[in-house]
Protein backbone atom coordinates (compact mmCIF):
# COMPACT_ATOMS: atom_id res chain seq x y z
CA UNK A 1 0.00 0.00 0.00
CA UNK A 2 2.53 2.26 1.12
CA UNK A 3 4.22 0.96 -2.60
CA UNK A 4 0.86 2.36 -3.99
CA UNK A 5 1.39 5.48 -1.97
CA UNK A 6 4.71 6.67 -3.08
CA UNK A 7 4.92 5.56 -6.94
CA UNK A 8 0.76 6.85 -7.12
CA UNK A 9 2.03 10.28 -5.86
CA UNK A 10 4.98 10.85 -7.85
CA UNK A 11 3.05 9.52 -11.07
CA UNK A 12 0.27 12.55 -9.91
CA UNK A 13 3.57 14.78 -9.99
CA UNK A 14 4.55 13.74 -13.32
CA UNK A 15 0.56 14.55 -14.79
CA UNK A 16 0.94 17.59 -12.77
CA UNK A 17 4.18 18.86 -14.26
CA UNK A 18 3.42 17.99 -18.13
CA UNK A 19 0.39 20.49 -17.72
CA UNK A 20 2.39 22.81 -16.50
CA UNK A 21 5.25 22.38 -19.08
CA UNK A 22 2.50 22.27 -21.61
CA UNK A 23 -0.47 24.01 -20.61
CA UNK A 24 -2.21 24.86 -24.14
CA UNK A 25 -4.27 21.54 -24.25
CA UNK A 26 -5.60 22.13 -20.62
CA UNK A 27 -6.32 25.60 -21.35
CA UNK A 28 -7.98 25.34 -24.39
CA UNK A 29 -9.98 22.31 -22.98
CA UNK A 30 -11.30 24.47 -20.26
CA UNK A 31 -12.61 27.32 -22.34
CA UNK A 32 -14.34 25.38 -24.31
CA UNK A 33 -17.72 24.99 -21.59
CA UNK A 34 -17.29 28.87 -21.63
CA UNK A 35 -17.66 29.35 -24.95
CA UNK A 36 -20.43 26.98 -24.68
CA UNK A 37 -22.31 28.96 -21.81
CA UNK A 38 -22.31 32.03 -24.12
CA UNK A 39 -23.35 30.21 -26.65
CA UNK A 40 -26.12 27.52 -25.27
CA UNK A 41 -27.21 30.42 -22.60
CA UNK A 42 -28.02 33.38 -25.15
CA UNK A 43 -28.28 31.52 -28.33
CA UNK A 44 -30.06 28.45 -27.41
CA UNK A 45 -31.93 29.61 -24.79
CA UNK A 46 -33.45 32.72 -26.58
CA UNK A 47 -35.60 29.94 -28.38
CA UNK A 48 -36.15 27.72 -25.57
CA UNK A 49 -39.61 28.56 -23.80
CA UNK A 50 -37.47 29.29 -20.50
CA UNK A 51 -36.86 32.51 -20.04
CA UNK A 52 -32.59 33.58 -20.49
CA UNK A 53 -31.55 33.88 -17.51
CA UNK A 54 -33.77 30.70 -15.99
CA UNK A 55 -32.17 28.86 -19.15
CA UNK A 56 -28.85 29.54 -18.25
CA UNK A 57 -29.43 29.10 -14.33
CA UNK A 58 -31.10 25.44 -15.42
CA UNK A 59 -27.58 24.65 -17.96
CA UNK A 60 -24.85 26.30 -15.62
CA UNK A 61 -24.99 22.46 -13.74
CA UNK A 62 -25.30 20.92 -17.22
CA UNK A 63 -22.46 22.15 -18.35
CA UNK A 64 -19.96 21.54 -15.00
CA UNK A 65 -21.54 17.40 -15.32
CA UNK A 66 -20.61 17.44 -19.25
CA UNK A 67 -17.18 19.22 -18.49
CA UNK A 68 -16.96 16.37 -15.78
CA UNK A 69 -17.58 14.19 -18.30
CA UNK A 70 -15.12 15.29 -20.93
CA UNK A 71 -12.54 12.76 -18.47
CA UNK A 72 -13.89 10.38 -20.50
CA UNK A 73 -11.95 12.09 -23.27
CA UNK A 74 -8.86 13.43 -21.68
CA UNK A 75 -8.35 10.40 -19.80
CA UNK A 76 -8.30 8.21 -22.87
CA UNK A 77 -5.82 10.80 -24.91
CA UNK A 78 -3.69 11.06 -22.61
CA UNK A 79 -3.21 7.09 -21.71
CA UNK A 80 -3.40 6.55 -25.26
CA UNK A 81 -0.89 8.90 -25.84
CA UNK A 82 1.51 7.69 -23.08
CA UNK A 83 0.90 3.89 -24.16
CA UNK A 84 1.66 5.16 -28.25
CA UNK A 85 4.91 7.18 -27.40
CA UNK A 86 6.37 4.28 -25.45
CA UNK A 87 5.74 6.09 -22.12
CA UNK A 88 3.41 3.29 -20.87
CA UNK A 89 6.08 0.62 -21.32
CA UNK A 90 8.90 1.96 -19.67
CA UNK A 91 6.71 2.28 -16.73
CA UNK A 92 5.66 -1.08 -17.38
CA UNK A 93 9.14 -2.56 -17.27
CA UNK A 94 9.97 -0.61 -14.17
CA UNK A 95 9.18 -1.99 -10.50
CA UNK A 96 6.25 0.26 -10.25
CA UNK A 97 3.07 -0.27 -7.93
CA UNK A 98 0.87 -1.74 -11.17
CA UNK A 99 -2.19 0.19 -9.89
CA UNK A 100 0.16 3.96 -10.05
CA UNK A 101 0.37 4.84 -12.87
CA UNK A 102 -3.33 5.07 -13.64
CA UNK A 103 -4.27 6.31 -10.18
CA UNK A 104 -1.89 9.05 -10.65
CA UNK A 105 -3.14 10.33 -13.64
CA UNK A 106 -6.99 10.21 -12.50
CA UNK A 107 -6.07 11.83 -9.35
CA UNK A 108 -3.88 14.93 -10.85
CA UNK A 109 -6.85 15.24 -13.38
CA UNK A 110 -8.63 15.97 -10.54
CA UNK A 111 -6.36 18.84 -9.38
CA UNK A 112 -5.94 20.07 -12.82
CA UNK A 113 -10.06 20.02 -13.46
CA UNK A 114 -10.80 21.25 -9.72
CA UNK A 115 -8.77 24.55 -10.82
CA UNK A 116 -9.44 24.39 -14.08
CA UNK A 117 -13.35 24.82 -13.27
CA UNK A 118 -12.77 28.34 -11.56
CA UNK A 119 -13.35 30.03 -15.28
CA UNK A 120 -16.41 28.26 -16.06
CA UNK A 121 -17.80 29.18 -12.44
CA UNK A 122 -17.00 32.89 -12.95
CA UNK A 123 -18.46 32.75 -16.10
CA UNK A 124 -21.69 31.10 -14.77
CA UNK A 125 -21.69 33.96 -12.06
CA UNK A 126 -21.48 36.37 -14.91
CA UNK A 127 -24.23 34.89 -17.05
CA UNK A 128 -26.46 35.13 -13.79
CA UNK A 129 -26.33 31.81 -12.10
CA UNK A 130 -25.80 32.07 -8.55
CA UNK A 131 -25.80 29.06 -5.90
CA UNK A 132 -29.64 29.36 -4.63
CA UNK A 133 -29.24 26.40 -1.82
CA UNK A 134 -27.19 25.72 1.07
CA UNK A 135 -23.61 25.76 1.45
CA UNK A 136 -23.39 22.14 2.37
CA UNK A 137 -25.40 21.34 -1.04
CA UNK A 138 -22.54 23.17 -2.77
CA UNK A 139 -20.40 21.40 -1.43
CA UNK A 140 -22.20 18.15 -1.70
CA UNK A 141 -22.62 19.44 -5.34
CA UNK A 142 -18.80 20.04 -5.52
CA UNK A 143 -17.47 16.28 -4.26
CA UNK A 144 -20.40 14.59 -6.51
CA UNK A 145 -18.72 16.63 -9.49
CA UNK A 146 -15.13 15.35 -8.40
CA UNK A 147 -16.46 11.47 -8.25
CA UNK A 148 -18.17 11.74 -11.22
CA UNK A 149 -15.01 13.15 -13.02
CA UNK A 150 -13.40 10.48 -11.83
CA UNK A 151 -15.29 7.93 -12.55
CA UNK A 152 -15.47 9.01 -16.28
CA UNK A 153 -11.64 9.23 -15.88
CA UNK A 154 -11.13 5.98 -15.22
CA UNK A 155 -13.36 4.78 -18.02
CA UNK A 156 -11.12 7.17 -20.53
CA UNK A 157 -8.68 5.39 -19.36
CA UNK A 158 -9.19 1.98 -20.23
CA UNK A 159 -10.26 3.13 -23.15
CA UNK A 160 -7.41 4.56 -24.35
CA UNK A 161 -5.61 1.70 -23.41
CA UNK A 162 -7.57 -0.42 -25.37
CA UNK A 163 -7.00 1.93 -28.34
CA UNK A 164 -3.63 2.83 -27.57
CA UNK A 165 -2.86 5.39 -30.87
CA UNK A 166 -3.34 8.90 -30.59
CA UNK A 167 -5.50 9.00 -33.48
CA UNK A 168 -7.84 6.72 -32.62
CA UNK A 169 -8.33 8.40 -29.55
CA UNK A 170 -8.56 12.02 -30.83
CA UNK A 171 -11.87 10.73 -32.82
CA UNK A 172 -13.22 8.41 -30.55
CA UNK A 173 -13.25 11.57 -27.58
CA UNK A 174 -14.41 13.92 -30.38
CA UNK A 175 -17.13 11.80 -30.88
CA UNK A 176 -18.33 12.06 -27.06
CA UNK A 177 -19.41 15.21 -27.05
CA UNK A 178 -22.66 13.70 -28.40
CA UNK A 179 -23.01 11.91 -24.47
CA UNK A 180 -24.76 15.03 -22.97
CA UNK A 181 -26.53 16.00 -26.06
CA UNK A 182 -28.20 12.30 -25.03
CA UNK A 183 -29.09 13.62 -21.50
CA UNK A 184 -31.06 16.57 -19.55
CA UNK A 185 -27.48 18.58 -19.42
CA UNK A 186 -28.84 21.20 -21.52
CA UNK A 187 -32.44 20.61 -22.36
CA UNK A 188 -35.09 19.27 -19.98
CA UNK A 189 -36.34 15.69 -21.30
CA UNK A 190 -39.92 16.01 -20.69
CA UNK A 191 -40.87 16.71 -23.90
CA UNK A 192 -38.53 13.65 -25.34
CA UNK A 193 -40.70 10.92 -27.17
CA UNK A 194 -40.87 8.22 -24.56
CA UNK A 195 -37.83 6.35 -25.44
CA UNK A 196 -35.96 8.97 -25.99
CA UNK A 197 -37.11 10.43 -22.80
CA UNK A 198 -35.75 7.04 -21.25
CA UNK A 199 -32.45 6.76 -22.52
CA UNK A 200 -31.43 10.14 -21.78
CA UNK A 201 -32.73 9.64 -18.25
CA UNK A 202 -30.70 6.71 -17.81
CA UNK A 203 -27.59 8.50 -18.84
CA UNK A 204 -24.99 8.81 -15.90
CA UNK A 205 -24.80 12.49 -17.15
CA UNK A 206 -28.59 13.23 -16.31
CA UNK A 207 -28.77 12.15 -12.96
CA UNK A 208 -25.74 13.94 -11.90
CA UNK A 209 -27.28 16.93 -13.59
CA UNK A 210 -30.13 16.85 -11.76
CA UNK A 211 -28.47 16.34 -8.30
CA UNK A 212 -26.27 19.76 -8.91
CA UNK A 213 -29.32 21.50 -10.04
CA UNK A 214 -30.99 20.12 -6.80
CA UNK A 215 -27.86 20.91 -4.30
CA UNK A 216 -26.90 24.11 -6.09
CA UNK A 217 -30.92 25.35 -6.00
CA UNK A 218 -31.24 25.89 -9.38
CA UNK A 219 -34.08 23.72 -10.97
CA UNK A 220 -36.70 20.97 -8.87
CA UNK A 221 -36.46 17.38 -9.37
CA UNK A 222 -38.34 16.49 -12.04
CA UNK A 223 -41.31 14.28 -10.33
CA UNK A 224 -42.29 11.58 -12.94
CA UNK A 225 -38.63 11.12 -14.33
CA UNK A 226 -36.37 7.22 -14.58
CA UNK A 227 -35.32 6.18 -10.48
CA UNK A 228 -31.20 8.48 -10.98
CA UNK A 229 -33.34 11.40 -11.97
CA UNK A 230 -36.27 11.10 -9.37
CA UNK A 231 -33.28 10.40 -6.54
CA UNK A 232 -31.13 12.05 -8.29
CA UNK A 233 -28.25 12.04 -5.46
CA UNK A 234 -28.67 8.30 -4.47
CA UNK A 235 -28.62 7.95 -8.15
CA UNK A 236 -25.59 10.02 -8.81
CA UNK A 237 -23.70 8.51 -5.92
CA UNK A 238 -24.42 4.53 -7.50
CA UNK A 239 -23.77 5.79 -11.26
CA UNK A 240 -20.42 7.12 -9.72
CA UNK A 241 -19.96 3.97 -7.62
CA UNK A 242 -20.43 1.71 -9.86
CA UNK A 243 -18.30 3.23 -12.85
CA UNK A 244 -15.48 3.58 -10.84
CA UNK A 245 -15.72 0.15 -9.60
CA UNK A 246 -16.15 -1.14 -13.08
CA UNK A 247 -13.63 0.89 -14.57
CA UNK A 248 -10.68 1.59 -12.16
CA UNK A 249 -10.00 -2.00 -11.70
CA UNK A 250 -10.41 -3.09 -15.80
CA UNK A 251 -7.85 -0.32 -16.51
CA UNK A 252 -5.56 -1.61 -14.11
CA UNK A 253 -5.82 -4.95 -15.22
CA UNK A 254 -5.18 -3.52 -18.59
CA UNK A 255 -2.15 -1.81 -18.09
CA UNK A 256 -0.68 -4.94 -15.51
CA UNK A 257 -1.36 -7.46 -17.95
CA UNK A 258 1.54 -8.32 -20.27
CA UNK A 259 -0.08 -9.59 -23.57
CA UNK B 1 34.82 -21.89 -12.70
CA UNK B 2 31.12 -22.39 -14.17
CA UNK B 3 29.47 -19.61 -16.49
CA UNK B 4 26.66 -17.53 -14.34
CA UNK B 5 23.95 -16.45 -17.57
CA UNK B 6 22.66 -13.32 -17.12
CA UNK B 7 19.79 -13.90 -19.63
CA UNK B 8 18.85 -17.64 -20.52
CA UNK B 9 16.18 -18.18 -22.28
CA UNK B 10 14.28 -22.00 -23.75
CA UNK B 11 11.66 -22.25 -26.34
CA UNK B 12 10.71 -19.10 -25.93
CA UNK B 13 7.28 -18.78 -28.42
CA UNK B 14 5.37 -15.72 -28.99
CA UNK B 15 2.68 -15.57 -31.16
CA UNK B 16 0.35 -12.33 -32.84
CA UNK B 17 -2.54 -13.41 -34.13
CA UNK B 18 -1.67 -15.35 -37.32
CA UNK B 19 2.17 -14.13 -37.23
CA UNK B 20 4.47 -16.69 -35.17
CA UNK B 21 7.00 -13.89 -33.78
CA UNK B 22 8.87 -16.34 -31.76
CA UNK B 23 9.61 -19.67 -32.35
CA UNK B 24 11.70 -21.28 -29.73
CA UNK B 25 13.79 -18.51 -28.82
CA UNK B 26 17.35 -20.51 -26.90
CA UNK B 27 19.45 -17.75 -25.53
CA UNK B 28 22.65 -17.70 -23.41
CA UNK B 29 23.93 -14.38 -22.79
CA UNK B 30 26.89 -14.47 -19.97
CA UNK B 31 26.86 -12.28 -16.88
CA UNK B 32 29.39 -9.06 -17.51
CA UNK B 33 29.08 -9.78 -21.46
CA UNK B 34 27.46 -7.53 -24.68
CA UNK B 35 25.50 -10.19 -26.80
CA UNK B 36 24.20 -8.55 -30.17
CA UNK B 37 21.02 -9.68 -31.39
CA UNK B 38 21.58 -9.34 -35.02
CA UNK B 39 18.75 -9.85 -37.76
CA UNK B 40 16.62 -7.89 -40.15
CA UNK B 41 13.30 -6.40 -39.89
CA UNK B 42 10.62 -9.19 -38.68
CA UNK B 43 12.96 -11.89 -37.67
CA UNK B 44 11.73 -11.09 -34.06
CA UNK B 45 14.64 -9.40 -31.90
CA UNK B 46 11.97 -6.31 -30.72
CA UNK B 47 9.87 -8.82 -29.53
CA UNK B 48 12.42 -11.07 -27.68
CA UNK B 49 13.41 -7.89 -25.92
CA UNK B 50 9.97 -7.39 -24.93
CA UNK B 51 9.42 -10.78 -23.42
CA UNK B 52 12.58 -10.65 -21.84
CA UNK B 53 11.97 -7.03 -19.94
CA UNK B 54 8.42 -8.75 -18.88
CA UNK B 55 6.36 -6.27 -21.31
CA UNK B 56 5.18 -9.42 -23.32
CA UNK B 57 4.55 -12.80 -21.69
CA UNK B 58 5.43 -15.89 -23.55
CA UNK B 59 3.21 -17.98 -25.13
CA UNK B 60 5.68 -21.06 -24.18
CA UNK B 61 9.15 -21.62 -23.04
CA UNK B 62 10.89 -20.43 -19.83
CA UNK B 63 13.72 -17.76 -19.14
CA UNK B 64 15.51 -16.60 -16.19
CA UNK B 65 16.94 -12.36 -15.78
CA UNK B 66 19.39 -11.65 -13.74
CA UNK B 67 18.66 -14.66 -11.72
CA UNK B 68 14.90 -14.69 -11.70
CA UNK B 69 11.84 -16.29 -13.58
CA UNK B 70 10.64 -14.22 -16.06
CA UNK B 71 7.33 -14.82 -15.09
CA UNK B 72 6.87 -15.82 -11.78
CA UNK B 73 9.18 -13.38 -10.23
CA UNK B 74 8.34 -10.27 -12.91
CA UNK B 75 8.48 -7.99 -10.58
CA UNK B 76 12.28 -9.04 -9.37
CA UNK B 77 13.08 -8.93 -12.89
CA UNK B 78 11.92 -5.46 -13.44
CA UNK B 79 14.27 -4.47 -10.31
CA UNK B 80 17.09 -5.65 -12.04
CA UNK B 81 16.93 -4.72 -15.77
CA UNK B 82 17.07 -1.49 -17.54
CA UNK B 83 15.57 -0.99 -21.00
CA UNK B 84 15.84 1.62 -23.69
CA UNK B 85 13.73 0.63 -27.20
CA UNK B 86 11.72 2.33 -29.82
CA UNK B 87 9.14 1.69 -27.02
CA UNK B 88 9.89 2.22 -23.93
CA UNK B 89 10.33 6.13 -23.94
CA UNK B 90 10.80 9.38 -21.81
CA UNK B 91 7.45 11.66 -21.39
CA UNK B 92 8.55 14.24 -24.02
CA UNK B 93 5.80 16.82 -22.08
CA UNK B 94 8.38 16.87 -19.07
CA UNK B 95 12.12 18.22 -19.14
CA UNK B 96 15.09 15.70 -19.28
CA UNK B 97 16.02 16.69 -15.23
CA UNK B 98 12.10 15.76 -14.77
CA UNK B 99 11.99 12.55 -16.37
CA UNK B 100 14.98 11.54 -14.89
CA UNK B 101 13.82 12.68 -10.97
CA UNK B 102 10.48 10.65 -11.80
CA UNK B 103 12.43 7.62 -12.59
CA UNK B 104 15.01 8.11 -9.55
CA UNK B 105 11.85 8.18 -7.41
CA UNK B 106 10.04 5.34 -9.08
CA UNK B 107 13.31 3.36 -8.67
CA UNK B 108 13.74 4.37 -4.99
CA UNK B 109 17.16 5.93 -5.43
CA UNK B 110 18.47 7.72 -2.65
CA UNK B 111 19.08 11.15 -3.70
CA UNK B 112 16.78 11.12 -6.74
CA UNK B 113 17.75 14.98 -7.97
CA UNK B 114 21.42 14.16 -7.25
CA UNK B 115 21.53 10.94 -9.56
CA UNK B 116 19.24 12.67 -12.41
CA UNK B 117 22.19 15.50 -12.38
CA UNK B 118 24.61 13.15 -12.16
CA UNK B 119 22.98 11.28 -15.27
CA UNK B 120 22.29 14.66 -17.07
CA UNK B 121 26.20 15.72 -16.64
CA UNK B 122 27.74 12.04 -18.29
CA UNK B 123 25.76 12.25 -20.83
CA UNK B 124 25.94 15.65 -21.98
CA UNK B 125 22.93 16.98 -21.46
CA UNK B 126 23.05 18.84 -18.24
CA UNK B 127 22.60 22.51 -20.63
CA UNK B 128 19.02 21.36 -22.44
CA UNK B 129 18.34 19.55 -18.68
CA UNK B 130 15.60 22.06 -18.30
CA UNK B 131 14.29 21.91 -21.82
CA UNK B 132 11.26 19.38 -22.41
CA UNK B 133 12.24 16.02 -24.02
CA UNK B 134 9.99 16.50 -26.98
CA UNK B 135 12.10 19.88 -28.01
CA UNK B 136 15.36 17.13 -28.48
CA UNK B 137 17.05 15.81 -31.27
CA UNK B 138 17.07 11.97 -31.99
CA UNK B 139 20.80 11.61 -30.36
CA UNK B 140 19.79 13.56 -27.18
CA UNK B 141 16.53 11.80 -26.79
CA UNK B 142 18.03 8.71 -27.53
CA UNK B 143 21.26 9.32 -24.33
CA UNK B 144 18.47 10.43 -22.28
CA UNK B 145 16.49 7.20 -23.34
CA UNK B 146 20.01 5.20 -21.91
CA UNK B 147 20.46 7.55 -18.91
CA UNK B 148 16.74 6.82 -17.97
CA UNK B 149 17.17 2.93 -18.41
CA UNK B 150 20.41 3.30 -15.80
CA UNK B 151 19.11 5.18 -12.97
CA UNK B 152 19.70 2.15 -11.03
CA UNK B 153 22.62 0.83 -12.24
CA UNK B 154 21.01 -2.79 -13.63
CA UNK B 155 22.48 -6.30 -13.91
CA UNK B 156 21.34 -6.41 -17.27
CA UNK B 157 20.56 -3.74 -19.68
CA UNK B 158 18.52 -4.01 -22.79
CA UNK B 159 19.28 -1.70 -26.00
CA UNK B 160 16.78 -2.12 -28.22
CA UNK B 161 18.35 -0.86 -32.00
CA UNK B 162 20.22 1.88 -29.38
CA UNK B 163 21.81 3.73 -32.49
CA UNK B 164 19.12 3.11 -35.42
CA UNK B 165 18.19 6.44 -37.07
CA UNK B 166 21.06 8.17 -35.77
CA UNK B 167 24.23 10.45 -37.13
CA UNK B 168 27.25 9.26 -36.57
CA UNK B 169 28.61 11.20 -33.38
CA UNK B 170 25.40 10.21 -31.94
CA UNK B 171 26.19 6.89 -32.53
CA UNK B 172 29.97 6.61 -31.62
CA UNK B 173 28.55 8.30 -28.29
CA UNK B 174 26.27 5.89 -27.68
CA UNK B 175 28.66 3.22 -28.71
CA UNK B 176 30.97 4.44 -26.13
CA UNK B 177 28.63 4.63 -23.19
CA UNK B 178 27.80 0.93 -23.98
CA UNK B 179 31.77 -0.01 -23.79
CA UNK B 180 31.83 2.15 -20.58
CA UNK B 181 29.12 -0.18 -18.92
CA UNK B 182 30.03 -3.09 -20.08
CA UNK B 183 33.90 -1.99 -17.95
CA UNK B 184 31.40 -1.75 -15.11
CA UNK B 185 30.37 -5.38 -15.33
CA UNK B 186 26.81 -4.78 -16.28
CA UNK B 187 25.58 -7.16 -18.86
CA UNK B 188 24.27 -5.87 -21.62
CA UNK B 189 21.87 -7.29 -24.87
CA UNK B 190 21.71 -4.96 -27.62
CA UNK B 191 19.42 -5.89 -30.80
CA UNK B 192 20.45 -4.21 -34.23
CA UNK B 193 20.32 -4.80 -37.86
CA UNK B 194 24.23 -3.14 -37.95
CA UNK B 195 26.84 -6.31 -38.30
CA UNK B 196 29.43 -3.61 -37.93
CA UNK B 197 27.96 -2.21 -34.82
CA UNK B 198 27.43 -5.80 -32.97
CA UNK B 199 31.24 -6.37 -34.35
CA UNK B 200 32.37 -3.50 -32.73
CA UNK B 201 30.41 -3.96 -29.40
CA UNK B 202 29.45 -7.57 -28.99
CA UNK B 203 31.44 -10.38 -27.49
CA UNK B 204 28.59 -12.46 -28.82
CA UNK B 205 26.14 -12.44 -31.50
CA UNK B 206 23.21 -14.30 -32.10
CA UNK B 207 21.52 -14.20 -35.53
CA UNK B 208 18.03 -14.50 -34.85
CA UNK B 209 16.24 -15.15 -38.35
CA UNK B 210 12.15 -16.24 -38.58
CA UNK B 211 11.74 -15.97 -34.69
CA UNK B 212 15.03 -18.29 -33.81
CA UNK B 213 18.50 -17.98 -33.17
CA UNK B 214 19.61 -19.36 -36.30
CA UNK B 215 23.64 -18.92 -35.41
CA UNK B 216 25.60 -18.24 -32.32
CA UNK B 217 29.14 -17.00 -32.66
CA UNK B 218 32.08 -14.00 -31.41
CA UNK B 219 32.07 -11.36 -34.17
CA UNK B 220 35.34 -12.92 -35.75
CA UNK B 221 34.54 -16.28 -36.18
CA UNK B 222 31.12 -15.11 -38.18
CA UNK B 223 33.48 -12.90 -40.27
CA UNK B 224 35.20 -15.63 -40.89
CA UNK B 225 32.36 -18.09 -41.72
CA UNK B 226 30.93 -15.37 -44.12
CA UNK B 227 34.04 -13.89 -45.94
CA UNK B 228 34.50 -10.56 -47.88
CA UNK B 229 33.11 -9.86 -50.94
CA UNK B 230 35.72 -8.89 -52.97
CA UNK B 231 34.29 -6.45 -56.19
CA UNK B 232 35.03 -5.06 -59.47
CA UNK B 233 33.97 -2.48 -61.34
CA UNK B 234 34.31 -2.04 -64.91
CA UNK B 235 34.54 0.26 -67.78
CA UNK B 236 32.23 -1.44 -70.77
CA UNK B 237 29.75 -4.56 -69.95
CA UNK B 238 32.35 -6.99 -72.28
CA UNK B 239 35.02 -6.91 -69.93
CA UNK B 240 32.78 -8.49 -66.99
CA UNK B 241 33.25 -11.71 -68.18
CA UNK B 242 36.73 -11.53 -68.11
CA UNK B 243 36.72 -9.84 -64.27
CA UNK B 244 34.59 -12.76 -63.62
CA UNK B 245 37.33 -15.09 -64.73
CA UNK B 246 39.74 -13.38 -62.45
CA UNK B 247 38.00 -13.50 -59.57
CA UNK B 248 36.82 -17.04 -59.62
CA UNK B 249 40.47 -17.82 -60.29
CA UNK B 250 41.17 -15.64 -57.08
CA UNK B 251 38.35 -16.99 -54.71
CA UNK B 252 37.30 -20.31 -55.67
CA UNK B 253 33.82 -19.18 -55.82
CA UNK B 254 31.51 -18.54 -58.00
CA UNK B 255 31.10 -14.50 -58.99
CA UNK B 256 28.34 -12.98 -58.64
CA UNK B 257 27.06 -9.96 -61.88
CA UNK B 258 25.32 -6.48 -61.21
CA UNK B 259 24.71 -5.79 -64.63
CA UNK B 260 23.52 -2.19 -63.61
CA UNK B 261 26.47 -1.28 -62.02
CA UNK B 262 28.84 -3.42 -64.88
CA UNK B 263 30.20 -4.93 -61.39
CA UNK B 264 30.88 -8.26 -60.61
CA UNK B 265 32.24 -9.59 -57.58
CA UNK B 266 32.79 -13.19 -55.32
CA UNK B 267 32.99 -13.92 -51.69
CA UNK B 268 36.41 -14.50 -50.32
CA UNK B 269 37.74 -15.96 -46.83
CA UNK B 270 41.52 -15.81 -48.24
CA UNK B 271 43.64 -13.26 -45.91
CA UNK B 272 45.76 -13.04 -48.54
CA UNK B 273 43.44 -11.57 -51.10
CA UNK B 274 44.14 -7.90 -50.39
CA UNK B 275 42.75 -4.92 -52.06
CA UNK B 276 46.45 -4.37 -53.97
CA UNK B 277 46.82 -8.12 -55.00
CA UNK B 278 43.29 -7.73 -56.56
CA UNK B 279 43.82 -4.71 -58.67
CA UNK B 280 47.11 -5.83 -59.97
CA UNK B 281 45.48 -9.14 -61.00
CA UNK B 282 42.52 -7.43 -62.18
CA UNK B 283 45.13 -5.54 -64.14
CA UNK B 284 47.26 -7.99 -65.39
CA UNK B 285 44.56 -9.62 -67.54
CA UNK B 286 43.51 -6.37 -69.00
CA UNK B 287 40.42 -5.54 -67.15
CA UNK B 288 39.19 -2.05 -67.87
CA UNK B 289 39.04 -1.49 -64.18
CA UNK B 290 36.93 1.64 -63.03
CA UNK B 291 36.96 0.49 -59.42
CA UNK B 292 37.87 -2.69 -57.06
CA UNK B 293 37.30 -3.18 -53.47
CA UNK B 294 37.39 -5.91 -50.91
CA UNK B 295 34.31 -4.80 -48.40
CA UNK B 296 34.02 -6.72 -45.20
CA UNK B 297 30.12 -8.98 -45.01
CA UNK B 298 27.28 -7.06 -44.60
CA UNK B 299 24.54 -8.02 -42.71
CA UNK B 300 22.56 -9.27 -45.90
CA UNK B 301 25.54 -11.93 -46.93
CA UNK B 302 25.85 -12.89 -43.75
CA UNK B 303 22.17 -14.09 -44.04
CA UNK B 304 22.41 -14.81 -47.68
CA UNK B 305 25.06 -17.80 -46.40
CA UNK B 306 23.69 -18.55 -43.19
CA UNK B 307 20.26 -19.22 -44.14
CA UNK B 308 20.00 -18.94 -47.64
CA UNK B 309 17.65 -15.97 -48.32
CA UNK B 310 18.23 -12.07 -48.40
CA UNK B 311 17.28 -9.76 -45.87
CA UNK B 312 15.25 -7.84 -48.52
CA UNK B 313 13.12 -10.73 -49.61
CA UNK B 314 12.33 -11.07 -45.40
CA UNK B 315 11.42 -7.39 -45.18
CA UNK B 316 8.49 -8.11 -48.19
CA UNK B 317 7.47 -11.08 -45.79
CA UNK B 318 7.89 -9.47 -42.79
Amino acid sequence: MSALAHDGAAMTGRQLRRVRNNPGLAILTQLMPVNMLLFFGYVFGSALAMPGREYRSFLMPGLLVATAAGGLMTGMFQAAQDTHRGVTDRFRSMPVSRAAVPLGQAVADLVVTGLGTVPLLLAGLAVGWRIEGSAAGAAGAVGLLLLFRFACTCAGILLGLLTRSEEAAGQLGASSFVLPLLSNAYIPTDDLPGWLRTLAEWNPISAVTTALRDLFGNAPVPADAAWPVAHPVAGSLAWCLVLTAVFLPLAVVRYTRAE
Amino acid sequence: MTTTYAVLSEGLEKRFGAVHALRGLDLAVAEGTVCGLLGPNGAGKTTAVRLLTTLLRPDAGSARVAGCDLVREAAAVRRRIGVTGQYASVDGDLTGRENLRLFARLHRVRGPAARADELLTRFGLAEAADRRASTYSGGMRRRLDLAASLIRRPDVLFLDEPTTGLDPASRARIRQAVRELKADGTTVLLTTQYLEEADQLADDIALVDRGRVAHTGTPAGLKALIGSYAEAVVADAGALTRAAAVLDRLTGREPVFDRERNAVGAVTTDPTLTLPRLVRELDASGVPLLDAGIRPPTLDDVFLRLTGESTDSKERVA
